[in-house]
């Protein structure tokens, strides 16, 4: 495959290594390797994610009426996005992808829930430590507990808009975690009367506490704007699903790309295609695959999904306040798209005030109280569901044989579409900022600044007590470790 | 709603092996009630992990255990201790420590949160689609043992 400025160094045997491991505050394990030359001068960066296997083995053999709730174990942050890729794929084995009205908007109450607490986690409690006090700042208060203290108000309105999210996917999965609710062709319940006003009661609050998010990051996008109009700038195609108007929609859609200066490669292309538009490409350093769009080839063919790629895809918004804000962030780039990864978290605050108003609307909708629930028609054998999950375009891709059992399974995931943007993020940040200088924590943080605006999922790795330290090392060119510094669970930092 | 006031809450996947070991703990402690009116109400509560959310589970408790697996060998067969609210760090992390939930919950609810200890189960292996280890199983069941003792104890 292509490789790109800072991929691989020319001789990496004779560079000192630096290893990020695990990459904080995202999911999973996720580790970064550079290599400096006696001047810190850096030659290569990697992204590596280290626990993106066995997926598609883990759901091989099984009866495809169990996949919609088995896979939620694959990830323990979004469930639910994996929960209804799978649903949406089973619609088409037992030929119900056509669902009631009730079913799709239960489902889609489900979906915009979801998008809610995963985004509020994300900016209030994993993001704004680092935009309120600095890439640099002390390392304690680099944290929820660090904002908390801060900003008890902040942290406050985050822990509750969360905890809301999450009630809404209780109610319409059945369960806070595992749940069952939505079934190949449907969904298994719908609202009753007193689960509805019970949401219905904190719903204007949610939509205006997500107003006040969005108006906290256009503050700090306006009075920094040098730094988040270039930090981990990453010019690129973007893909994502749009409604058949061109509207966001996070549910359901055709894809579309468009090239980094906003021109259209491909719109309203049906995702039942996805295997011949896209081709997963493989890196023998990386166990994560770097998908591209196939006619552009692996050079110019990779993208990047999630808030930044919809909020800049779509044409609007369905809900009439986050349409406003899309808008004020379309004319902020005088027409131009805003690549900076920083503008990740201005689009999140977008997408989490649509989910808000979204929930808002479709609680008071009649149908979600209907009893037409599961839909059904001529079994097939083969069937593809893609949804946009809070961090991007996720695919699900499943063959089910005569005896009921999943043949084959095929899953790509957000962050495995956004890999190599990823990367391409973190070599700019590193060649900007570490690049001839002394490293320092602060200095490092920047990388991880860089990777968590894509706010990756690298997998529900376990969090078993003890699993999870950060380890620095400097190794020099044979392989002596020179230095370590380690970060336990209690936040101190011992070398 | 009504909340009992003694509150058991364990996280991990079910599907990574050992990581299931605080969910099934809960699955446990869950068959054994029915023959337990002594220990009084008890919620019991799961999720993959701890996140901010939590710290409103603990309102109108009186005594909380949170149970995890833990990869810590000096855990084994399985560690007590008491929790208290902490500047936590923690940089793993969608996932908060225990530590830092009643951080949280201070925070947001501006009082001290209820007793609160760690129940840490050692295991072994934490693949996904991986069976529970021939270690973990029989660490589970001192762990059982001494979560009925713990709940014998008066509460307060």
């Amino acid at each position: 495959m292509y490789q790109f400025e800072l991929e691989t160094a020319k001789s990496p045997d004779t560079l000192r290594r630096i290893v990020i491991e695990p990459v904080s505050r995202v999911e999973g394990h996720g580790k970064v390797t550079i290599l400096l030359d006696d001047d810190n001068k850096v030659h290569q960066v990697r992204l590596h994610i280290v626990e993106f296997r066995g997926f598609e083995k883990f759901i091989e053999g099984r009866p495809y009426w169990e996949v919609p709730v088995l896979v939620q174990r694959l990830c323990g942050i979004c469930p639910v996005s994996h929960h209804l890729a799978a649903s949406k794929a089973m619609d088409m084995i037992v030929g119900g992808a056509q669902l009631t009205p009730t079913a799709e908007k239960i489902r889609r109450l489900m979906h915009y829930g979801q998008m809610l607490q995963s985004h509020a986690l994300h900016f209030f409690h994993l993001s704004s430590p680092d935009l309120l006090f600095g890439f640099d700042s002390d390392v304690a208060k680099r944290n929820i507990v660090g904002v908390a203290a801060a900003n008890p108000d902040v942290a406050k309105k985050g822990v509750l808009l969360r905890k809301f999210g999450q009630e809404v996917i209780r109610v319409t999965s059945g369960k806070r975690v595992h749940g069952t609710g939505s079934v190949p062709g449907g969904v298994n319940k719908a609202l009753t009367p007193e689960e509805r006003d019970y949401l219905l009661k904190d719903a204007d609050q949610m939509v205006a506490w997500s107003r006040d998010a969005v108006r906290i990051i256009k503050q700090l996008h306006r009075q920094n704007a040098a730094l988040y109009d270039s930090f981990g700038l990453v010019p690129s195609t973007m893909m994502s699903l749009v409604g058949p108007g061109g509207e966001l929609d996070f549910y359901h859609g055709a894809l579309r790309a468009k090239d980094k200066d906003g021109e259209a490669i491909f719109d309203q292309v049906s995702y039942q295609g996805y295997n011949t538009l896209l081709t997963e490409g493989v890196k023998s350093w990386s166990y994560m695959k770097f998908p591209y769009i196939t006619a552009l080839g692996d050079e110019n063919g990779w993208y990047k999904v999630g808030p930044l790629a919809r909020i800049q895809n779509c044409d609007s918004i369905p809900t009439p306040l986050a349409e406003e804000e899309r808008k004020e962030f379309e004319a902020y780039g005088n027409g131009k798209p805003q690549h900076a990864s920083l503008a990740f978290h201005w689009a999140r605050m977008i997408e989490m005030l649509c989910a808000a108003e979204t929930i808002k609307s479709l609680l008071v909708d009649d149908d979600m109280l209907g009893r037409d629930l599961v839909a059904s028609g001529p079994r097939r054998s083969e069937g593809i569901g893609v949804i946009e999950a809070p961090r991007g375009t996720l695919f699900h891709h499943y063959r089910v044989d005569d005896d009921d059992l999943v043949t084959y399974a095929n899953l790509i995931v957000s962050t495995t579409n956004n890999n190599t943007a990823m990367n391409v993020a973190v070599r700019e940040v590193a060649k900007k900022y570490l690049s001839g200088r002394e490293l320092t924590e602060g200095l490092l943080n920047h990388i991880e600044v860089a990777i968590r605006c894509f706010d990756p999922c690298l997998s529900c790795a376990t969090h078993a007590l003890g699993k999870m330290p950060l380890e620095v090392s400097l190794v020099d060119a044979g392989g002596t470790v020179i230095h370590r510094l380690t970060k336990g669970e209690d936040g101190e930092i011992r070398s | 709603m009504t909340v009992a006031p003694t509150l058991i809450f364990g996280w991990g996947n079910p599907s990574r092996g050992d990581d299931a070991l605080g969910p099934l703990l809960l699955d446990r402690v869950e068959a054994l009630l029915p023959d337990h009116p002594e220990w009084g109400a008890v919620d019991l509560l799961t999720d993959f992990q701890l996140q901010v959310e939590h710290a409103l589970d603990l309102d109108g408790r009186e005594r909380v255990l949170f149970v995890d697996a833990s990869a810590a060998t000096a855990d084994a067969p399985y560690g007590v201790s008491a929790v208290a609210p902490a500047r936590d760090s923690s940089f793993t992390t969608h996932a908060l420590s225990p530590q830092g939930v009643l951080h949280v919950y201070e925070e947001v609810r501006a009082k001290p949160p209820p007793p609160c200890h760690l129940l840490a189960i050692a295991g072994e292996a934490f693949e996904l689609g991986s069976p529970l280890s021939g270690g973990a199983t029989a660490n589970l069941e001192d762990a059982l043992a001494w979560t009925c003792r713990w709940l014998s104890q008066p509460r307060g």
